[in-house]
């Protein structure tokens, strides 16, 4: 996978004229940014009785998410840093209403009158910058040594940060921002793609601080490929209704690898990095016989993907020249 | 930027008390029309600040909103007419939001309003 954009620029930077193109004209990103809107639509939990709602769709880019809130029939604003994303969504003429603003800045909206807010793919754009992970080191090293390395860090540090790129300040606004915008029992779901552990339960330690009660719904949880989380955050104390709804697996089964977190300081956060150890495979120099082969087919459908039917032809030893 | 989206807008920068409402600085406005829907004017009707909405409306242009409103009215066809109309209709495509407090501009172009803070203002 290429490297992620947060980590070569800021958004404002990165989706310039010509990345915003790209992003949105490649089919397979338009296939993926759908699917993702209309499952976090499905994990807002709307009362269904047909009446349009305002919904808010922080991150917007060029419109694509906010489409599909359009098609379920809803009325939303859309919040985006890119002006160039914006340009687009504008060529496509979405029918929401577009914003360019900086969502670590608050987000500006008068108390309780949004329904329900997504996002896709762009909290932890927003978040993560390449200077958070020296910014906890030099932090780390400051409070341990006087030494003149530590002095140095420290002066850069004090030169190159200012408070308002600090993630904790922005975080802290976002949330606090979006919980008083959001109406009582409205909920937010965001999608993000963690880029680690730590990352994501900061951005859950800040939600829940902020007033939200919920957790993390994770699809697919067993496959690197397809596995997507989604916070999903309520404004108001849990209720039976507010409860984390569970994830997807495949073979439709729901899975229950959510957790839900009070407001109480215990909180059990679901550990999963993407990556999987790699299994060690035996030696075998008899070659592969027909369990190792039906072995690895199970493992395929437990997967999600589609593979051809057992029949006795399943493994047949063929001639020799396969 | 349609007057929905002006009536949940508020001033978000550093020490303002009251930003809402924003004052319009309209230099264009265009009219689109949009799907009628009664149902999502009633559900919006109660989070409306109204006062607000009847003077953006007026700063755009459109004076027939009635100044007071009691929740009778929504019964009235007449007037859910109008209301969808200031409401969803009427578009502010060039032109700027005032911050009540401070009097700081917010540009709009392209019927897009600028929000970004500056470094001191956050």
């Amino acid at each position: 996978m290429t490297s992620r954009p947060e980590l070569q620029a800021p958004p404002e930077i990165f989706y310039n004229d010509d990345e915003a193109r790209k992003y949105t004209s490649s089919s397979r990103i338009i296939d993926i940014q759908a699917k993702l809107s209309e499952r976090a639509v499905e994990l807002l939990a709307l009362p269904e009785d047909g009446v349009p709602r305002l919904l808010l769709d922080i991150g917007c880019g060029s419109g694509l998410s906010g489409e599909s809130l359009t098609e379920y029939g809803h009325q939303w604003i859309g919040l985006d840093i890119s002006e160039s994303m914006l340009s687009i969504a504008l060529e496509r003429e979405v029918e929401g209403d577009l914003m360019l603003g900086d969502m670590g800045q608050g987000l500006g909206l008068r108390p309780g009158v949004i329904d329900g807010a997504i996002s896709i793919s762009a909290v932890q754009v927003s978040f993560s910058t390449p200077f958070f992970k020296e910014f906890c080191y030099v932090k780390d090293a400051i409070s341990k040594g006087n030494d003149p390395l530590t002095q140095n860090l420290h002066c850069w540090l004090c030169n190159a940060d200012k408070s308002s790129h600090d993630p904790r300040l922005r975080l802290k606004a976002f949330f606090g921002s979006l919980y008083r915008s959001l109406a009582r029992g409205a909920r937010a779901v965001l999608q993000v793609y963690p880029e680690n552990l730590a990352q994501r339960e900061l951005i859950l330690g800040f939600a829940m601080r902020s007033g939200f009660s919920g957790g993390v719904v994770v699809d697919f949880p067993h496959s690197t490929k397809k596995r997507k989380e989604y916070l999903v955050l309520t404004c108001g104390p849990p209720s039976l209704s507010s409860a984390t709804p569970k994830g997807k697996a495949e073979d439709g089964e729901s899975c229950s690898d959510e957790e839900s977190s009070g407001d109480e300081q215990n909180q059990s956060v679901y550990v999963a990095d993407r990556n999987r150890p790699r299994k060690k495979q035996k030696l075998n120099k008899k070659g592969k016989g027909r369990e190792w082969v039906m072995r690895k087919k199970e493992q395929m459908r437990r997967k999600g993907n589609t593979v051809p039917l057992d029949t006795k032809y399943t493994a047949r030893k063929r001639k020799a020249r396969f | 930027m349609r007057l929905l989206t002006h009536n949940m807008l508020s001033s978000n920068i550093k020490g303002v008390t009251n930003g809402f409402p924003l004052l319009i600085e309209a230099e264009k406005v265009v009219e689109k029309a949009v799907d009628f829907n009664e149902d999502f004017l009633k559900n919006m009707f109660a989070k409306i600040e109204w006062k607000a909405l009847v003077d953006a409306s007026k700063t755009m242009g459109y004076a027939e909103l009635p100044d007071n409103v009691e929740s009778s009215m929504l019964d009235s066809d007449e007037f859910l007419q109008k209301f969808h109309h200031a409401l969803l209709e009427l578009h502010l495509e060039e032109g700027a939001l005032v911050c009540p407090e401070t009097g700081r501009k917010f540009p709009v172009s392209k019927g897009i309003p600028n929000m970004l803070l500056h470094e001191d203002e956050v």
